[in-house]
């Protein structure tokens, strides 16, 4: 597991919490790990924010709302878009894999497990409706380069899967 | 300004503009809506990755240029893209022909380039290389499924990698420049990656029952910016916009 430290001030922690993804708005952008660090200096708040995928179009939109939201609390800031360490799925938090999937998105599996699914078809992956796992891939590409396209043969519901990147 | 990382740089994000607006342009297109998704979903990854690149090209050339600029504003001879990427979409077997021909090189080299010695194009390798293994399994599942498909799916997926087989060598020729960056560990030295890369396309096109082209005559020009008919249309498309509104901004 790539384990890339975080370093953000405990003070702004429920500020950041606020800010939630413009694609999937019940997830706080802390719970999908792309905020790597937030730190006061001389009254200034510098974040840098890494990119889930490359061409991520909600970066922009991230970045302008941390502003908004540390400007409602009295911070200015200074926005920083970093690549490296790459961002994984293994950032996202327990608390927003709940989230990803009270919205109907299936949470990411283990590395090997999403391989089985992605290229060897195996029925793993649990329907965010019915919880059966009798599902099957119906599109490697989903509504955002982050997501696979599923469908449950049992309750027929069609929901995203949110892919495992390591 | 460093003349050789400038022009290393745009023989690289190049590929991937270029690539990427053939992609783009198949937006609502596709043959199906997972295919079309797919396609429009790799193009996002190939330009997200370009924006990195040109944004760190823009900050080496300085004057005032901007990855817009940089994507925009050059004439057809100043793209050094290689000839591959600006082939047309015949059908669906040469979009995926040509997205698994470079899939498979794009892999290898950003495996490689995770190790230069420039930590800004080591970190664009280390995080396009996760979306590049990704469009790689897809392009190759098609080959596979259309080259071990029916009597007609297999005639064109031959004919696409047939045709485009021409351009392949050309993506593991060294510019000067390339060679410079390679002397200091900046570059990755494609002539290493032939062996690997025809091991690699050879084994997929066997599995899809396709026979491997012999042809030994190899088109070349677009790494010196020479390029074929087809790159004038791709940019008058994509540089419309620009030309019309100058200075236009999102």
């Amino acid at each position: 597991m790539i384990t890339a430290e975080q370093n953000i001030d405990k003070i702004l922690y429920p500020i950041l919490e606020q800010v939630s993804d413009p694609e999937i708005p019940v997830l706080s952008i802390m719970d999908m790990g792309v905020v790597r660090s937030a730190v006061i200096k001389n009254n200034i708040v510098n974040v840098e924010i890494t990119p889930t995928y490359s061409g991520c179009p909600a970066m922009d939109v991230i970045g302008d709302d941390i502003q908004k939201a540390l400007k409602e609390a009295g911070y200015h800031s200074e926005i920083e878009l970093i690549l490296a360490p790459a961002w994984t799925t293994d950032w996202i938090t327990p608390k927003g894999r709940k989230a990803l999937e009270d919205y109907g998105i299936a949470a990411p599996l283990e590395a090997e497990a999403d391989k089985d699914v992605l290229l060897n078809g195996k029925r793993i992956v649990k329907c965010t409706n019915c919880s059966s796992q009798n599902t099957r891939l119906v599109s490697q590409f989903g509504s955002t380069a982050c997501k696979a396209q599923f469908q449950c043969d049992d309750c027929q519901e069609p929901f995203d899967y949110f892919k495992c990147l390591k | 300004m460093k003349e050789n990382l400038y022009k290393y740089i745009l023989g690289i994000a190049d590929n991937s503009l270029i690539l990427g607006q053939q992609l783009g342009a198949l937006t609502g297109h596709g043959p199906s809506l997972e295919t079309d998704i797919a396609c429009t979903n790799i193009s996002l990854d190939l330009f997200g990755q370009v924006r990195s690149y040109y944004q760190y090209a823009a900050k080496i050339k300085g004057e005032g240029a901007t990855e817009d600029s940089i994507a925009f504003l050059r004439t057809e001879r100043k793209y050094l893209n290689v000839l591959l990427v600006e082939q047309p979409d015949t059908d669906f077997a040469y979009t995926i022909g040509r997205q698994f021909l470079f899939d498979v090189y794009h892999f290898l080299f950003l495996n490689e380039l995770q190790k230069s010695h420039d930590v800004t194009l080591s970190a664009i390798a280390k995080k396009s290389i996760k979306e590049v293994s990704y469009h790689q399994r897809f392009s190759s599942d098609w080959v596979k499924r259309l080259g071990d498909g029916t009597e007609e799916s297999k005639l064109r997926m031959q004919n696409a990698i047939s045709d485009l087989w021409t351009y392949t060598d050309e993506l593991f020729h060294q510019t000067e420049a390339d060679k410079a960056m390679v002397e200091e560990q900046i570059a990755v030295d494609v002539t290493t990656l032939k062996d690997k890369y025809y091991e690699t396309v050879n084994a997929i096109l066997t599995e899809a029952t396709l026979e491997i082209p012999e042809s030994k005559w190899f088109q070349k020009g677009g790494k010196k910016g020479i390029h074929t008919e087809y790159l004038g249309y791709i940019l008058s498309d994509m540089q419309y916009m620009q030309r019309a509104y100058p200075n236009m901004e999102w």
